[in-house]
Protein backbone atom coordinates (compact mmCIF):
# COMPACT_ATOMS: atom_id res chain seq x y z
CA UNK A 1 0.00 0.00 0.00
CA UNK A 2 0.86 3.54 -0.92
CA UNK A 3 2.21 5.50 2.02
CA UNK A 4 1.53 9.25 1.86
CA UNK A 5 2.75 11.21 4.66
CA UNK A 6 1.26 14.88 5.03
CA UNK A 7 1.21 15.99 8.66
CA UNK A 8 4.35 18.23 8.11
CA UNK A 9 2.88 20.79 10.64
CA UNK A 10 2.72 18.08 13.13
CA UNK A 11 6.77 17.22 12.46
CA UNK A 12 8.92 15.99 9.52
CA UNK A 13 11.27 13.28 9.23
CA UNK A 14 14.88 13.91 9.71
CA UNK A 15 16.52 14.53 6.74
CA UNK A 16 19.34 12.10 5.94
CA UNK A 17 21.99 14.69 5.93
CA UNK A 18 20.94 16.02 9.15
CA UNK A 19 21.10 12.67 10.28
CA UNK A 20 24.57 11.96 9.23
CA UNK A 21 25.53 15.28 10.82
CA UNK A 22 24.61 14.42 13.69
CA UNK A 23 25.94 10.88 14.19
CA UNK A 24 29.80 11.77 15.26
CA UNK A 25 28.17 13.65 18.08
CA UNK A 26 27.26 10.68 20.49
CA UNK A 27 30.03 8.85 20.89
CA UNK A 28 32.91 10.11 19.11
CA UNK A 29 32.97 13.70 19.99
CA UNK A 30 30.95 13.33 22.80
CA UNK A 31 32.82 16.08 25.24
CA UNK A 32 30.91 18.69 27.09
CA UNK A 33 30.85 22.15 25.65
CA UNK A 34 31.62 23.66 28.82
CA UNK A 35 34.93 21.82 29.09
CA UNK A 36 38.40 23.28 28.24
CA UNK A 37 39.96 20.37 26.61
CA UNK A 38 40.43 20.71 23.15
CA UNK A 39 38.22 17.47 22.75
CA UNK A 40 35.30 18.87 24.15
CA UNK A 41 36.20 22.37 22.18
CA UNK A 42 34.93 20.33 18.90
CA UNK A 43 32.03 19.64 20.50
CA UNK A 44 31.96 23.74 21.27
CA UNK A 45 32.86 24.52 17.99
CA UNK A 46 30.37 22.69 16.02
CA UNK A 47 27.68 23.91 18.21
CA UNK A 48 28.80 27.20 17.35
CA UNK A 49 28.79 26.75 13.84
CA UNK A 50 25.40 25.30 14.39
CA UNK A 51 24.33 28.70 16.19
CA UNK A 52 25.72 30.46 12.95
CA UNK A 53 23.55 28.63 10.48
CA UNK A 54 20.45 29.14 12.39
CA UNK A 55 21.26 32.95 12.76
CA UNK A 56 21.99 33.27 8.73
CA UNK A 57 18.70 31.92 8.03
CA UNK A 58 17.02 34.84 10.01
CA UNK A 59 19.70 37.45 9.11
CA UNK A 60 20.24 38.11 13.09
CA UNK A 61 23.77 37.85 14.62
CA UNK A 62 24.23 34.40 16.02
CA UNK A 63 24.98 35.43 19.49
CA UNK A 64 21.15 36.32 19.69
CA UNK A 65 20.49 32.89 18.76
CA UNK A 66 19.46 30.75 22.36
CA UNK A 67 19.80 27.09 22.10
CA UNK A 68 16.42 25.58 23.88
CA UNK A 69 14.46 21.97 23.78
CA UNK A 70 11.99 23.43 21.07
CA UNK A 71 8.89 25.40 20.01
CA UNK A 72 7.09 25.11 23.16
CA UNK A 73 10.35 26.18 25.26
CA UNK A 74 11.27 28.84 23.17
CA UNK A 75 7.52 30.34 23.57
CA UNK A 76 7.29 30.06 27.32
CA UNK A 77 10.63 31.53 27.54
CA UNK A 78 9.83 34.21 25.30
CA UNK A 79 6.32 35.26 27.08
CA UNK A 80 7.22 34.40 31.16
CA UNK A 81 10.41 35.52 30.64
CA UNK A 82 9.62 39.22 28.96
CA UNK A 83 6.54 39.05 31.47
CA UNK A 84 8.13 38.76 34.62
CA UNK A 85 11.92 40.93 33.48
CA UNK A 86 9.29 43.83 32.45
CA UNK A 87 6.71 43.76 35.09
CA UNK A 88 7.72 46.85 36.65
CA UNK A 89 7.12 48.70 33.36
CA UNK A 90 3.80 47.62 32.99
CA UNK A 91 1.11 43.99 33.33
CA UNK A 92 -0.50 43.63 29.65
CA UNK A 93 0.11 41.45 26.74
CA UNK A 94 -0.97 41.52 23.61
CA UNK A 95 -1.65 38.24 21.82
CA UNK A 96 -4.11 36.37 19.40
CA UNK A 97 -6.85 33.66 19.54
CA UNK A 98 -4.94 31.91 17.19
CA UNK A 99 -2.02 31.46 18.90
CA UNK A 100 -0.41 27.85 19.66
CA UNK A 101 -1.18 26.49 22.87
CA UNK A 102 2.64 27.19 23.75
CA UNK A 103 1.69 30.90 23.46
CA UNK A 104 -1.89 30.52 24.75
CA UNK A 105 -1.52 28.67 28.15
CA UNK A 106 1.91 30.27 29.23
CA UNK A 107 -0.07 33.62 28.75
CA UNK A 108 -3.43 32.38 30.69
CA UNK A 109 -0.80 31.73 33.71
CA UNK A 110 0.45 34.75 33.29
CA UNK A 111 -2.89 36.28 33.89
CA UNK A 112 -2.99 33.91 37.08
CA UNK A 113 -0.14 35.90 38.21
CA UNK A 114 -1.81 39.26 38.03
CA UNK A 115 -1.29 40.49 34.36
CA UNK A 116 -3.56 41.31 31.72
CA UNK A 117 -3.83 39.66 28.38
CA UNK A 118 -5.93 40.75 25.38
CA UNK A 119 -6.78 38.19 22.64
CA UNK A 120 -7.24 39.42 19.28
CA UNK A 121 -9.46 38.34 17.47
CA UNK A 122 -9.21 37.23 13.86
CA UNK A 123 -11.46 37.81 10.25
CA UNK A 124 -13.06 34.73 8.68
CA UNK A 125 -9.45 34.14 7.42
CA UNK A 126 -7.27 34.00 10.16
CA UNK A 127 -5.77 37.99 9.94
CA UNK A 128 -5.21 39.61 12.74
CA UNK A 129 -6.35 43.35 12.43
CA UNK A 130 -3.33 45.92 12.78
CA UNK A 131 -5.81 48.63 13.57
CA UNK A 132 -7.42 47.11 16.22
CA UNK A 133 -4.18 45.97 17.37
CA UNK A 134 -2.90 49.29 17.53
CA UNK A 135 -6.11 50.20 19.86
CA UNK A 136 -5.53 47.77 21.92
CA UNK A 137 -2.02 49.15 23.20
CA UNK A 138 -1.91 50.85 26.30
CA UNK A 139 0.83 52.92 28.25
CA UNK A 140 1.35 49.42 30.29
CA UNK A 141 1.56 47.24 26.95
CA UNK A 142 4.54 45.01 27.37
CA UNK A 143 4.82 43.15 24.93
CA UNK A 144 3.07 42.05 21.46
CA UNK A 145 3.32 37.95 20.94
CA UNK A 146 1.39 37.43 17.44
CA UNK A 147 2.81 34.09 15.47
CA UNK A 148 4.21 34.39 12.06
CA UNK A 149 1.71 31.63 10.49
CA UNK A 150 -0.65 29.67 11.80
CA UNK A 151 -0.29 25.97 12.21
CA UNK A 152 -3.90 24.54 11.11
CA UNK A 153 -5.30 26.69 9.06
CA UNK A 154 -1.64 28.08 7.31
CA UNK A 155 -2.96 31.83 7.61
CA UNK A 156 0.09 34.53 7.53
CA UNK A 157 0.17 36.99 10.09
CA UNK A 158 1.25 41.02 8.80
CA UNK A 159 4.25 40.55 10.80
CA UNK A 160 6.46 43.36 9.01
CA UNK A 161 3.52 45.93 9.93
CA UNK A 162 2.86 44.71 13.40
CA UNK A 163 7.01 45.40 14.05
CA UNK A 164 6.70 48.56 12.64
CA UNK A 165 3.97 49.27 15.04
CA UNK A 166 5.26 47.60 18.38
CA UNK A 167 9.25 49.15 17.33
CA UNK A 168 7.60 52.75 17.27
CA UNK A 169 5.77 52.03 20.65
CA UNK A 170 8.41 50.27 22.04
CA UNK A 171 6.99 47.03 22.63
CA UNK A 172 8.81 44.18 22.56
CA UNK A 173 7.29 42.03 20.04
CA UNK A 174 7.59 37.75 19.61
CA UNK A 175 6.51 35.83 16.76
CA UNK A 176 6.05 32.35 17.15
CA UNK A 177 7.56 31.23 14.04
CA UNK A 178 7.66 27.11 14.25
CA UNK A 179 5.80 26.96 10.81
CA UNK A 180 7.58 29.57 8.82
CA UNK A 181 11.61 29.27 9.55
CA UNK A 182 13.10 26.88 6.82
CA UNK A 183 9.80 27.10 4.76
CA UNK A 184 9.53 30.71 3.69
CA UNK A 185 11.96 33.82 4.15
CA UNK A 186 12.41 35.02 7.95
CA UNK A 187 14.12 37.70 8.59
CA UNK A 188 13.93 39.37 12.01
CA UNK A 189 15.09 42.90 10.91
CA UNK A 190 12.63 42.97 7.86
CA UNK A 191 9.91 41.99 10.44
CA UNK A 192 11.30 44.06 13.36
CA UNK A 193 10.84 41.23 15.95
CA UNK A 194 12.52 40.96 19.09
CA UNK A 195 12.00 37.72 19.92
CA UNK A 196 11.46 34.60 17.20
CA UNK A 197 10.79 31.00 18.25
CA UNK A 198 11.65 28.59 15.97
CA UNK A 199 11.57 24.40 16.62
CA UNK A 200 14.09 21.79 15.00
CA UNK A 201 11.67 19.33 14.07
CA UNK A 202 9.31 21.23 11.93
CA UNK A 203 12.21 21.40 9.44
CA UNK A 204 13.74 18.21 9.01
CA UNK A 205 15.91 18.78 12.05
CA UNK A 206 15.30 16.14 15.31
CA UNK A 207 12.85 16.62 17.98
CA UNK A 208 13.65 17.88 21.21
CA UNK A 209 15.68 20.88 20.00
CA UNK A 210 14.61 24.80 19.17
CA UNK A 211 15.84 28.04 19.68
CA UNK A 212 14.54 31.61 20.73
CA UNK A 213 15.85 34.54 18.51
CA UNK A 214 16.26 37.11 21.49
CA UNK A 215 17.29 40.46 20.18
CA UNK A 216 20.36 42.51 21.71
CA UNK A 217 19.40 44.68 24.90
CA UNK A 218 16.03 42.74 25.29
CA UNK A 219 15.13 42.95 28.67
CA UNK A 220 14.19 38.75 29.68
CA UNK A 221 14.73 36.43 33.02
CA UNK A 222 15.39 33.14 32.33
CA UNK A 223 13.28 30.16 33.12
CA UNK A 224 16.03 27.51 33.90
CA UNK A 225 18.75 28.22 36.26
CA UNK A 226 21.78 26.84 36.72
CA UNK A 227 25.12 26.69 34.87
CA UNK A 228 24.48 29.88 33.07
CA UNK A 229 24.59 28.37 29.63
CA UNK A 230 23.54 30.14 26.73
CA UNK A 231 24.28 33.78 27.71
CA UNK A 232 22.68 33.12 31.20
CA UNK A 233 18.76 32.24 29.69
CA UNK A 234 18.73 28.89 29.62
CA UNK A 235 20.71 26.79 31.67
CA UNK A 236 22.08 22.65 31.01
CA UNK A 237 24.42 20.99 29.23
CA UNK A 238 23.62 21.71 25.52
CA UNK A 239 21.82 19.19 23.70
CA UNK A 240 25.14 19.26 20.73
CA UNK A 241 23.90 16.60 18.71
CA UNK A 242 20.76 17.93 18.33
CA UNK A 243 21.95 21.31 18.05
CA UNK A 244 24.42 20.15 15.70
CA UNK A 245 21.37 18.52 13.56
CA UNK A 246 19.12 21.73 14.00
CA UNK A 247 22.04 23.83 12.47
CA UNK A 248 22.36 21.15 9.56
CA UNK A 249 18.45 21.24 8.91
CA UNK A 250 18.98 25.15 8.52
CA UNK A 251 22.09 25.39 6.26
CA UNK A 252 20.08 22.61 3.80
CA UNK A 253 16.89 25.41 4.23
CA UNK A 254 18.67 28.65 3.67
CA UNK A 255 19.66 26.58 0.33
CA UNK A 256 16.66 24.31 -0.83
CA UNK A 257 13.69 26.16 0.83
CA UNK A 258 12.33 28.78 -2.20
CA UNK A 259 12.64 25.94 -4.35
CA UNK A 260 10.83 23.90 -2.38
CA UNK A 261 7.74 26.20 -1.63
CA UNK A 262 7.08 26.80 -5.08
CA UNK A 263 7.11 23.49 -5.71
CA UNK A 264 4.59 22.62 -2.61
CA UNK A 265 2.61 25.82 -3.73
CA UNK A 266 1.57 24.00 -7.10
CA UNK A 267 0.74 20.44 -4.89
CA UNK A 268 -1.14 22.64 -2.49
CA UNK A 269 -3.27 24.57 -4.82
CA UNK A 270 -3.98 21.27 -6.91
CA UNK A 271 -4.61 19.09 -3.90
CA UNK A 272 -7.32 22.04 -2.48
CA UNK A 273 -8.86 22.51 -6.17
CA UNK A 274 -8.83 18.45 -5.97
CA UNK A 275 -10.50 18.23 -3.03
CA UNK A 276 -13.36 21.43 -3.16
CA UNK A 277 -14.43 19.28 -5.58
CA UNK A 278 -16.46 17.17 -3.14
CA UNK A 279 -20.22 18.80 -2.06
CA UNK A 280 -20.38 20.69 0.84
CA UNK A 281 -16.75 21.35 1.33
CA UNK A 282 -14.82 24.59 1.88
CA UNK A 283 -11.01 26.29 2.44
CA UNK A 284 -10.51 26.92 6.25
CA UNK A 285 -7.58 30.13 5.82
CA UNK A 286 -6.93 32.57 3.01
CA UNK A 287 -6.24 31.66 -0.51
CA UNK A 288 -3.34 34.41 -0.65
CA UNK A 289 -1.00 34.74 2.49
CA UNK A 290 -1.08 31.30 3.01
CA UNK A 291 1.67 28.94 3.85
CA UNK A 292 2.85 27.26 0.91
CA UNK A 293 2.40 23.57 2.47
CA UNK A 294 -1.01 24.19 4.24
CA UNK A 295 -4.32 22.65 3.05
CA UNK A 296 -7.35 22.54 5.18
CA UNK A 297 -10.56 21.64 4.25
CA UNK A 298 -14.14 21.44 6.01
CA UNK A 299 -16.40 18.39 5.09
CA UNK A 300 -19.93 19.07 6.17
CA UNK A 301 -22.24 16.45 8.19
CA UNK A 302 -19.00 14.20 8.70
CA UNK A 303 -16.61 14.06 11.30
CA UNK A 304 -13.06 14.59 11.43
CA UNK A 305 -11.57 11.74 13.45
CA UNK A 306 -13.52 9.06 11.72
CA UNK A 307 -11.98 10.77 8.63
CA UNK A 308 -8.50 10.68 9.58
CA UNK A 309 -9.13 7.02 10.81
CA UNK A 310 -10.22 6.20 7.50
CA UNK A 311 -7.46 7.59 5.56
CA UNK A 312 -5.22 5.90 7.77
CA UNK A 313 -6.79 2.68 6.40
CA UNK A 314 -5.47 3.55 3.30
CA UNK A 315 -2.22 4.88 3.80
CA UNK A 316 -2.63 8.29 4.03
CA UNK A 317 -1.56 10.35 7.39
CA UNK A 318 -3.15 13.87 7.84
CA UNK A 319 -4.85 15.76 11.00
CA UNK A 320 -8.33 17.11 12.24
CA UNK A 321 -9.14 20.27 14.25
CA UNK A 322 -12.25 17.84 15.40
CA UNK A 323 -13.30 17.88 19.24
CA UNK A 324 -12.96 14.08 19.29
CA UNK A 325 -9.79 13.85 18.16
CA UNK A 326 -8.39 16.45 20.38
CA UNK A 327 -7.34 15.15 24.51
CA UNK A 328 -9.39 18.39 25.68
CA UNK A 329 -12.72 17.06 23.54
CA UNK A 330 -13.19 21.09 22.52
CA UNK A 331 -12.88 21.69 18.87
CA UNK A 332 -9.87 23.99 17.52
CA UNK A 333 -9.64 27.12 19.22
CA UNK A 334 -8.75 28.47 15.70
CA UNK A 335 -11.77 27.16 13.63
CA UNK A 336 -13.97 28.58 16.37
CA UNK A 337 -12.11 31.85 16.26
CA UNK A 338 -12.48 31.89 12.54
CA UNK A 339 -16.06 31.77 12.64
CA UNK A 340 -16.70 28.32 12.05
CA UNK A 341 -20.33 27.24 13.29
CA UNK A 342 -19.12 24.04 16.53
CA UNK A 343 -21.07 21.60 13.87
CA UNK A 344 -18.60 22.26 11.33
CA UNK A 345 -15.69 22.31 13.08
CA UNK A 346 -15.61 18.73 13.20
CA UNK A 347 -15.43 17.89 9.89
CA UNK A 348 -12.29 19.41 9.26
CA UNK A 349 -9.15 17.97 7.74
CA UNK A 350 -5.55 19.31 7.65
CA UNK A 351 -2.97 18.20 4.47
CA UNK A 352 0.37 19.40 5.83
CA UNK A 353 2.84 18.91 2.77
CA UNK A 354 6.63 18.46 2.71
CA UNK A 355 9.94 17.16 0.86
CA UNK A 356 9.19 13.65 0.18
CA UNK A 357 5.15 14.58 -1.25
CA UNK A 358 4.95 14.41 -5.35
CA UNK A 359 2.58 14.79 -7.70
CA UNK A 360 1.73 11.31 -7.19
CA UNK A 361 0.84 11.33 -3.75
CA UNK A 362 -1.68 14.29 -4.44
CA UNK A 363 -3.18 11.89 -7.05
CA UNK A 364 -3.65 9.23 -4.79
CA UNK A 365 -4.71 11.61 -1.95
CA UNK A 366 -7.64 13.17 -4.51
CA UNK A 367 -8.38 9.32 -5.55
CA UNK A 368 -9.57 7.96 -1.90
CA UNK A 369 -10.43 11.07 -0.48
CA UNK A 370 -14.17 11.18 -2.13
CA UNK A 371 -14.85 8.00 -1.43
CA UNK A 372 -13.90 8.05 2.08
CA UNK A 373 -16.27 11.14 2.44
CA UNK A 374 -19.20 9.50 0.72
CA UNK A 375 -18.55 6.43 2.67
CA UNK A 376 -18.46 8.83 6.28
CA UNK A 377 -22.03 10.44 4.24
CA UNK A 378 -23.61 7.08 3.94
CA UNK A 379 -23.09 6.55 7.76
CA UNK A 380 -24.48 9.69 8.62
CA UNK A 381 -28.24 10.75 9.40
CA UNK A 382 -27.21 14.12 7.62
CA UNK A 383 -27.12 14.27 4.10
CA UNK A 384 -28.39 17.74 3.02
CA UNK A 385 -28.42 19.87 5.94
CA UNK A 386 -28.88 19.15 9.81
CA UNK A 387 -32.22 18.50 9.73
CA UNK A 388 -34.58 19.31 12.49
CA UNK A 389 -31.61 20.62 14.23
CA UNK A 390 -30.62 23.82 11.84
CA UNK A 391 -33.33 25.43 13.87
CA UNK A 392 -31.83 25.22 16.92
CA UNK A 393 -27.67 25.87 15.87
CA UNK A 394 -29.23 29.37 14.10
CA UNK A 395 -30.52 30.21 17.74
CA UNK A 396 -27.35 29.23 19.09
CA UNK A 397 -25.63 31.11 16.84
CA UNK A 398 -27.74 34.10 16.52
CA UNK A 399 -27.50 34.00 20.49
CA UNK A 400 -23.52 34.81 20.01
CA UNK A 401 -24.07 37.86 18.00
CA UNK B 1 -5.75 2.67 20.19
CA UNK B 2 -9.14 1.24 19.10
CA UNK B 3 -9.77 -2.58 19.38
CA UNK B 4 -9.86 -5.10 15.97
CA UNK B 5 -13.43 -5.36 17.16
CA UNK B 6 -14.47 -1.58 16.86
CA UNK B 7 -12.70 -0.66 13.63
CA UNK B 8 -14.24 -3.84 12.31
CA UNK B 9 -17.55 -2.55 13.16
CA UNK B 10 -16.40 0.79 12.09
CA UNK B 11 -15.15 -0.52 8.45
CA UNK B 12 -18.05 -2.65 8.24
CA UNK B 13 -21.18 -1.42 9.80
CA UNK B 14 -24.04 -4.02 10.49
CA UNK B 15 -27.52 -2.67 9.92
CA UNK B 16 -26.34 1.01 8.54
CA UNK B 17 -28.94 3.12 6.72
CA UNK B 18 -32.06 4.95 7.29
CA UNK B 19 -35.29 2.77 7.86
CA UNK B 20 -38.55 3.89 5.89
CA UNK B 21 -41.99 3.66 8.06
CA UNK B 22 -39.93 2.59 11.86
CA UNK B 23 -42.25 1.31 14.66
CA UNK B 24 -39.66 3.72 16.22
CA UNK B 25 -36.86 5.92 16.24
CA UNK B 26 -34.48 7.26 18.52
CA UNK B 27 -32.46 10.35 18.18
CA UNK B 28 -29.66 11.24 20.42
CA UNK B 29 -26.72 13.95 20.61
CA UNK B 30 -26.55 16.93 19.13
CA UNK B 31 -24.49 18.12 16.31
CA UNK B 32 -22.84 20.83 18.00
CA UNK B 33 -21.23 18.58 20.59
CA UNK B 34 -20.04 16.08 17.43
CA UNK B 35 -21.88 12.92 18.06
CA UNK B 36 -25.42 12.32 16.65
CA UNK B 37 -27.03 8.75 16.34
CA UNK B 38 -30.63 7.59 14.81
CA UNK B 39 -31.91 4.65 15.46
CA UNK B 40 -34.55 2.87 13.92
CA UNK B 41 -36.54 -0.08 15.12
CA UNK B 42 -38.76 -2.43 13.45
CA UNK B 43 -41.18 -4.39 15.95
CA UNK B 44 -42.89 -7.86 15.55
CA UNK B 45 -44.24 -9.82 18.64
CA UNK B 46 -42.61 -7.61 21.10
CA UNK B 47 -39.10 -8.24 19.89
CA UNK B 48 -37.18 -6.48 17.91
CA UNK B 49 -37.65 -8.08 14.36
CA UNK B 50 -35.26 -4.74 12.27
CA UNK B 51 -33.33 -1.95 13.38
CA UNK B 52 -30.78 0.55 11.59
CA UNK B 53 -28.57 3.13 12.73
CA UNK B 54 -27.12 6.43 11.34
CA UNK B 55 -24.26 8.34 12.96
CA UNK B 56 -22.66 11.11 12.77
CA UNK B 57 -19.60 11.11 14.79
CA UNK B 58 -16.32 9.45 15.65
CA UNK B 59 -15.68 5.91 15.24
CA UNK B 60 -16.10 4.89 18.66
CA UNK B 61 -19.55 6.46 18.05
CA UNK B 62 -19.94 4.91 14.35
CA UNK B 63 -18.34 1.51 16.16
CA UNK B 64 -20.55 1.33 19.00
CA UNK B 65 -23.69 2.44 17.04
CA UNK B 66 -22.77 -0.74 14.66
CA UNK B 67 -22.75 -3.53 17.10
CA UNK B 68 -25.36 -2.22 19.37
CA UNK B 69 -27.67 -2.74 16.92
CA UNK B 70 -25.90 -6.66 16.33
CA UNK B 71 -27.04 -6.66 20.41
CA UNK B 72 -30.38 -5.61 19.79
CA UNK B 73 -31.79 -7.72 17.16
CA UNK B 74 -34.19 -10.23 17.93
CA UNK B 75 -34.46 -9.28 21.87
CA UNK B 76 -37.75 -8.85 23.42
CA UNK B 77 -38.22 -5.09 23.93
CA UNK B 78 -36.98 -5.45 27.94
CA UNK B 79 -33.97 -7.69 27.39
CA UNK B 80 -33.31 -4.62 25.07
CA UNK B 81 -33.97 -2.43 27.72
CA UNK B 82 -31.01 -3.86 29.90
CA UNK B 83 -28.45 -3.83 26.95
CA UNK B 84 -26.16 -0.94 29.14
CA UNK B 85 -23.17 1.20 28.19
CA UNK B 86 -20.97 -0.69 29.96
CA UNK B 87 -22.29 -3.88 27.69
CA UNK B 88 -21.58 -2.19 24.44
CA UNK B 89 -18.48 -0.89 25.52
CA UNK B 90 -17.33 -4.75 26.23
CA UNK B 91 -18.91 -5.64 23.17
CA UNK B 92 -16.33 -3.86 21.09
CA UNK B 93 -13.70 -5.14 23.57
CA UNK B 94 -13.10 -1.68 25.64
CA UNK B 95 -12.70 1.41 24.28
CA UNK B 96 -10.05 4.46 25.35
CA UNK B 97 -10.81 6.36 28.36
CA UNK B 98 -11.14 9.58 26.75
CA UNK B 99 -13.86 7.89 24.13
CA UNK B 100 -16.30 6.74 27.05
CA UNK B 101 -18.76 9.13 26.43
CA UNK B 102 -18.84 8.58 22.84
CA UNK B 103 -20.31 5.30 23.79
CA UNK B 104 -23.37 6.73 25.87
CA UNK B 105 -25.04 7.13 22.43
CA UNK B 106 -25.56 3.91 21.46
CA UNK B 107 -27.35 2.52 25.18
CA UNK B 108 -29.08 6.20 25.03
CA UNK B 109 -30.15 5.55 21.38
CA UNK B 110 -31.73 2.27 21.60
CA UNK B 111 -33.73 3.38 24.78
CA UNK B 112 -35.18 6.42 23.01
CA UNK B 113 -36.46 4.26 19.95
CA UNK B 114 -37.71 1.99 22.33
CA UNK B 115 -39.47 4.80 24.36
CA UNK B 116 -40.83 6.02 21.12
CA UNK B 117 -42.57 2.86 19.95
CA UNK B 118 -44.18 2.51 23.35
CA UNK B 119 -45.27 6.24 22.83
CA UNK B 120 -46.66 5.93 19.56
CA UNK B 121 -48.60 2.45 20.47
CA UNK B 122 -50.10 4.01 23.69
CA UNK B 123 -49.95 2.50 26.96
CA UNK B 124 -51.15 -0.78 26.54
CA UNK B 125 -47.62 -2.43 26.02
CA UNK B 126 -45.90 -4.57 28.41
CA UNK B 127 -44.84 -2.60 31.46
CA UNK B 128 -44.16 0.72 29.73
CA UNK B 129 -42.75 2.47 32.94
CA UNK B 130 -40.63 0.30 34.91
CA UNK B 131 -37.42 0.27 33.12
C1 LIG C 1 2.92 27.29 15.82
C2 LIG C 1 3.57 26.33 16.77
N1 LIG C 1 4.16 26.77 17.88
C3 LIG C 1 4.76 25.95 18.75
C4 LIG C 1 4.78 24.59 18.56
C5 LIG C 1 5.47 23.71 19.55
O1 LIG C 1 6.71 23.29 19.09
P1 LIG C 1 7.49 22.04 19.74
O2 LIG C 1 6.76 20.82 19.31
O3 LIG C 1 8.86 22.12 19.18
O4 LIG C 1 7.46 22.22 21.22
C6 LIG C 1 4.17 24.07 17.41
C7 LIG C 1 4.12 22.61 17.19
O5 LIG C 1 3.06 22.03 16.99
C8 LIG C 1 3.54 24.96 16.50
O6 LIG C 1 2.95 24.51 15.39
ZN1 LIG D 1 -16.69 10.69 19.69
Amino acid sequence: MRRVYMDHAATTPVDPRVMEAMKPFFSEKYGNPSSLYSFAQEAKKAMEEAREKIADLINSSSSEVIFTSGGTESDNLAIKGVAFANKKKGKHIITSSIEHHAVLHPCEWLEKMGFEVTYLPVDNKGFVSVDKLEEEIRNDTILISIMHANNEIGTIEPIEEIGKIAKERGIYFHTDAVQTVGKIPVDVEKMNVDLLTISGHKMYGPKGVGALYVRKGTKITPLIHGGGHERNLRSGTENVSGIVGFGKAAELAAREMDKEAKRLVKLRDRLIEGALKIENSWLNGPRKRRLPNNVNIGFKFIEGESLILELDFSGIYANTGSACSSKSLKPSHVLTAIGLRPEETHGSLRFTLGKQNSDEDVDYVLEVLPNVVERLRRISPFKKDFGEYEEALAKEQSHKH
Amino acid sequence: MYSDKLIDHFRNPRNMGRMENPDGIGKVGNPVCGDVMYLYIKIKDNKIDDIKFETFGCAAAIGTSSVITEMAKGKTLDEALKITKKDVVDAVGGLPPIKMHCSVLAADALRAAIEDYRKKKGSGNDKPKDS
